[in-house]
């Protein structure tokens, strides 16, 4: 099944919770829905679940419109944040519960329940009860329900949202393959944009119930079309500078002037923000012409291999990924290098008028 | 706009529209009819427009007067009833255990009085209440306390009024201690770290928890108490004199016993359209207090602010509600 | 302000614990000193809950005893404990404003109004709440409802220690930083004991000076970021920090080379005594294995087959075997890989030698 959603508009009340999204979904894609709490993700996986209905567009299911057609009618699964099973039921009925609904042979349910259990590692279970399981395992099972009901279309809200970080990661890295062996389209809402990286597929970011890009999730990181999805697709949080070019020479908001180099050098005289993600940001000279930031550090925090440095220049707090421990007091006093090929350059607007350039290999 | 609409359902709500056809919009159609005309039976109807109405409302006419003292009588029976239930039932679901086995016996002893038939309610206190066989009734007579519900005004009353609140303080009891077990422990615990004595604890946290469940145990109990019939009706018949008449006790003298068709009918509108318009003010006050437990974005990053005022249509806001945990 | 001194320690829910299995938290001896910023780090289910409660009073430990400085609390309930606690739900109380919500601890031990007063503006100040100081605390974010907890806990003077147990949890990604560099800032101007409950690596290592790493009910290391980072103690360390985990791979180890399904790799110090009979494991990090084209790899390469590679955006990640056991690396940035024969390159420093489970210290060779 492709899934088509065409201006989707839905309101509710005097509020617009979903405006004007068109979204192609092929068959057997991987989707992922990333945005913030409140920005329509939610909202956008119930109208394409019909389990509401659009105030304004159509969706259209191979090229027919099921715009109105309730969710009973449409051959759909979900899974949820919460982890939702059936607590007298054993892990195998749980599994095999929209089967028997729909009244597949015993011998098929039997095939299909063995084969998303072995996908899904929970052979060793299948006799217990939902609680007697870990709530990674729990989760498991609400996405082997999901799965065996051999819906068209697989409907999955921060799934791993209440999981420990570790059974997060490992399901994060199992989900990729389960998808790519169901064929069906999956949708996976997250906050995370590590976890879009992660999953890979396409990626759409949303924000105020607005989809601003969609596309394959590397490029849509790597090439936001505006300053939004930057910001939506950064984690640590995009720095950005205001920048003002005139004459192949560029003004800092720290005062200093740099020749326009990089992607800076690619744009037009006038008024820009430029973001850069953390791990962009170097306290090291750099081997190229960069540009340099006096700032002072505000906190450290160590990850072990890596540091994250919040440091204000000027105005901003940036933050910078680098490599190593750096015990850096508060206060004192560093310089930022940022490499100009990496810096993402909006406009005014807040589109994006130059992007990463492809760094030399 | 494309949208199709599923027409089918209405036909799954056909049979309650039957239903309710049949047994209320029928039967008040009928009362409306009665309302504005007279009988002297013989099945024998004469046009009276809006006299009962009229009648009914001016309290110095006979009728008038009589529909306001029964008013006032269920007026003040509601609110005595409110008075003590509604913190007694506070009381009692703060008393109950919050875990362990225990908490399944208490439910179920709270829930006995809720489980039997009104008529048998008002017999148990009948006899329960007399003062010559009566337990409580003689009990009281023999320490010196002269107490007879079918002779005196004050102990039919006591005795009613202690009868319905044995009746239905479970009910506001067990709405609270469903409002109580919906607190995290996390609250109770933060209010210990803070210091917070009981008193504080049951002022901050545990009454505003409870505003929902309460309105909903008041709106019943006041509805109940407002229509009473049945137990005051078995316990003293609205007895002594008119000392426990309240309006559907009325209702029923006229209607049944006096056979005043129109009269009663007038009365049963106006009593009806009492208990409607309290509904709608409670149901007001109900959805209110719901919007405003609705959170709302208002902190929002200025720096996103700002970039989505540049190429946005300013701030949607979506209900917060799946934030809250 | 406290030192916390966790005597002997041990938990068991049930009444008559028998062996160490019986036990939710098993023995556990450890000074936090003031001013410290620690973090119980562990999956659910290893007894990081347990410790928590017993250092707020909840729970009474089974064996041992906790003391604030040199007074033994045991015994003494939460309220009697000068602690201050950030839950992982926000705990506010709804009808009050956010000062009132501030001023609610003082105003309940009875502190003179003034005091109270310049008190809690002084925090909100500290908190970045003036702006909404006389706003109804329920209608805010979580970010601002998890301050408000905090700043409960700050306003009152005598706070011996603060904990956190998973305070991020409803809190979004972007806004997560912001908070947790205003708990950092806040850890620095005020010298305050802070313990911090995560199943969260990443915030457990970022927010503490010391993380506890716990697992089953017992502490298998405690170390600072880059200790359990770059020498975990355990497997179970080298696997539940860093992301992703640490590489383990049964080898056989003799002298200072190690080997996996045939390949001889060099180690950086030598193993002449490892004990016989147990499960012998490599572990190296994924940060310091390097996936290079075959034949181009500098110094020491091993063969592996790529299976498979994932951008997570700012690095890619590699998954690969090595003689069939899966491993995996990173790829450098610009990196052009083709087909699925590569080579790893590792840093023999890194490599560390695990006997059923425990680090192996080795000699320097």
């Amino acid at each position: 099944m492709t899934l088509i959603l065409e201006s989707v508009t839905k309101r509710v009340g005097p509020e617009t919770h979903i405006r004007d999204v068109s979204l192609a979904l092929p068959k057997g894609s991987l989707n992922v829905l990333l945005g913030q709490t409140l920005a329509g993700k939610t909202t956008l996986m119930r109208l394409m679940a019909g389990l509401e209905a659009p105030s304004e567009g159509r969706i259209l299911a191979d090229g027919k419109d099921v715009t109105g057609l309730p969710v009973q009618r449409r051959n759909v699964a979900m899974v949820y944040q919460q982890f939702i099973n059936y607590p007298s039921l054993s892990v195998y009925e749980n599994i095999a519960s929209p089967m028997r609904v729909a009244g597949v042979a015993r011998a098929e349910i039997e095939a299909r329940v063995q084969e998303a259990a072995a996908l899904l590692r929970l052979a060793p279970y299948l006799k217990r009860k939902p609680l007697e399981l870990s709530g990674g395992q729990q989760q498991r099972t609400a996405i082997a329900r999901a799965l065996c009901k051999r819906a068209d279309l697989v409907l999955m809200d921060e799934p791993l949202a209440n999981l420990d970080y570790k059974l997060r990661e490992e399901l994060r890295e199992e989900l990729p393959r389960i998808f790519a062996a169901t064929g069906a389209i999956f949708v996976y809402a997250t906050t995370e944009p590590a976890e879009a990286l992660m999953l890979g597929g396409r990626t759409a970011t949303l924000h105020q119930g607005r989809v601003t890009q969609v596309g394959p999730t590397p490029d849509v990181y790597r090439r936001p079309d505006d300053l939004i999805t930057a910001k939506v697709f950064s984690d640590p949080p995009l720095n950005t500078l205001s920048v003002l070019k005139a004459g192949g020479r560029v003004t800092l908001p720290t005062g200093g002037q740099v020749r326009a180099t990089g992607t800076l050098a690619t744009v037009p005289d006038g008024a820009y923000t430029i973001g850069f993600r953390a791990h962009h940001l170097a306290l090291d000279p750099l081997p190229v012409e960069a540009i340099a930031l006096p700032a002072t550090v505000s906190v450290a925090e160590i990850t072990g291999s890596e540091s994250f440095v919040h440091i204000d220049a000027g105005e901003s707090r940036l933050i910078a990924l680098v490599a190593g421990v750096r015990r850096l007091e508060p206060g004192t006093a560093v310089t930022a290098w940022l490499d100009p090929r990496h810096a993402l350059v909006f406009d005014a607007a807040g589109r994006t008028a130059a992007f990463d350039l492809p760094a030399a290999a | 706009m494309t949208k199709t609409v599923n027409q089918k359902a209405w036909l799954l709500v056909l049979p309650v529209f039957a239903v309710v056809a049949f047994s209320a919009v029928l039967p008040l159609m009928t009362v409306v009819n009665y309302s504005v005309q007279d009988t002297f039976g013989n099945n024998q109807f004469f046009w009276n427009g809006l006299g009962w109405f009229q009648e009914l409302l001016d309290p110095t006419s006979q009728f008038g007067e009589r529909f306001f003292d029964s008013l006032w009588r269920n007026l003040l029976f509601s609110a005595i009833i409110l008075a003590i239930e509604v913190p007694l039932g506070i009381a009692v679901a703060l008393s109950m255990p919050r875990e362990g086995r225990s908490v399944a016996f208490c439910l179920v002893l709270m829930a006995l009085p809720l489980l039997i038939p009104w008529n048998v309610v008002g017999t148990i206190w009948q006899v329960f209440a007399r003062s010559d066989i009566g337990l409580l009734g003689s009990f009281l007579n023999r320490i010196g306390i002269d107490y007879n519900y079918a002779g005196s005004a004050l102990a039919a009353w006591v005795t009613i009024v202690t009868m319905d609140v044995w009746h239905w303080t479970s009910l506001v009891a067990l709405l609270c201690y469903a409002g109580l077990k919906s607190i995290p422990d996390a609250y109770y615990q933060a209010a210990r770290i803070d210091g917070a004595s009981q008193w504080a604890i049951f002022r901050t946290i545990q009454l505003p928890k409870m505003r929902r469940v309460l309105l909903i145990a008041v709106l019943l109990r006041f509805m109940d108490s407002f229509m009473i019939y049945t137990e005051p009706f078995v316990l003293t018949g609205g007895g002594p004199g008119n000392a426990t008449t309240f309006l559907s006790i009325d209702l029923v003298k006229l209607a049944l016993g006096q056979f005043d068709l129109g009269r009663a009918a007038a009365m049963s509108l106006v009593y009806n359209l009492i208990i409607l318009s309290v509904c709608w003010v409670f149901y007001t006050v109900m959805t209110n207090v719901d919007a405003g437990n609705r959170t709302v974005l208002t902190e929002s990053d200025p720096a996103d602010a700002a970039a989505a005022a540049g190429s946005l249509p300013q701030a949607t806001t979506i209900p917060l509600d799946r934030r809250a945990a | 302000m406290a030192r916390i001194t966790l005597d002997h320690l041990a938990h068991a829910y049930g009444p008559n614990p028998q062996g160490p299995q019986d036990y939710a938290l098993k023995e556990i001896d450890h000074v936090w000193r003031q001013g410290g910023a620690y973090a119980l780090l562990g999956p659910s289910g290893c007894g990081k809950s347990t410790l928590l409660n017993i250092i707020s009073g909840l729970v009474v430990p089974t064996r041992g005893r906790i003391l604030f400085d040199d007074r033994d609390v045991t015994t003494v309930p939460t309220e009697g404990r000068n602690i201050a606690q950030v839950f992982q739900f926000p705990v506010v109380y709804d009808t009050m404003t956010v000062r009132e919500n501030l001023a609610f601890p003082l105003k309940n031990r009875r502190v003179a109004p003034a005091t109270i007063r310049s008190r809690v503006e002084e925090i909100a100040g500290l908190l970045d709440l003036t702006r909404v100081l006389d706003r109804r605390a329920n209608n805010l974010t979580a970010d601002m409802k998890q301050k408000i907890s905090l700043g409960r806990g700050l306003v009152r003077p005598d706070v011996a220690a603060i904990l956190f147990d998973e305070p991020l949890t409803v809190i979004d990604p972007h806004l997560k930083w912001q908070l947790r560099s205003t708990l950092k800032e806040l850890h620095r101007k005020l010298d305050l004991t802070m313990i911090y409950v995560t199943h969260d690596q990443t915030e457990a290592l970022t927010f503490a000076d010391t993380v506890v790493v716990m697992h089953d009910g017992a502490v298998v290391q405690t170390g600072t970021p880059d200790e359990l980072f770059e020498r975990p103690a355990h497997t179970f360390v080298g696997h539940f920090i860093g992301s992703p985990g640490m590489n383990l791979l049964p080898a056989e180890v003799r002298g200072a080379t190690a080997t996996i399904e045939g390949h001889a790799i060099p180690l950086a110090r030598h193993y002449p005594d490892l004990p016989k009979g147990k499960r012998i494991e490599l572990g190296v990090r994924p940060e310091y294995v390097h996936l290079t084209p075959k034949g181009l790899g500098k110094g020491f390469t091993l063969p592996v087959q790529v299976r498979r590679i994932d951008d997570i955006g700012r690095q890619r990640l590699a998954r690969v075997e090595l003689g069939g056991r899966p491993l995996v690396a990173t790829v450098a940035e610009g990196q052009s890989l083709d087909g699925t024969e590569a080579a790893l390159t590792l840093d023999p420093r890194q490599i560390h030698i695990y006997a059923d489970g425990a680090l192996v210290p080795g000699e320097a060779a």
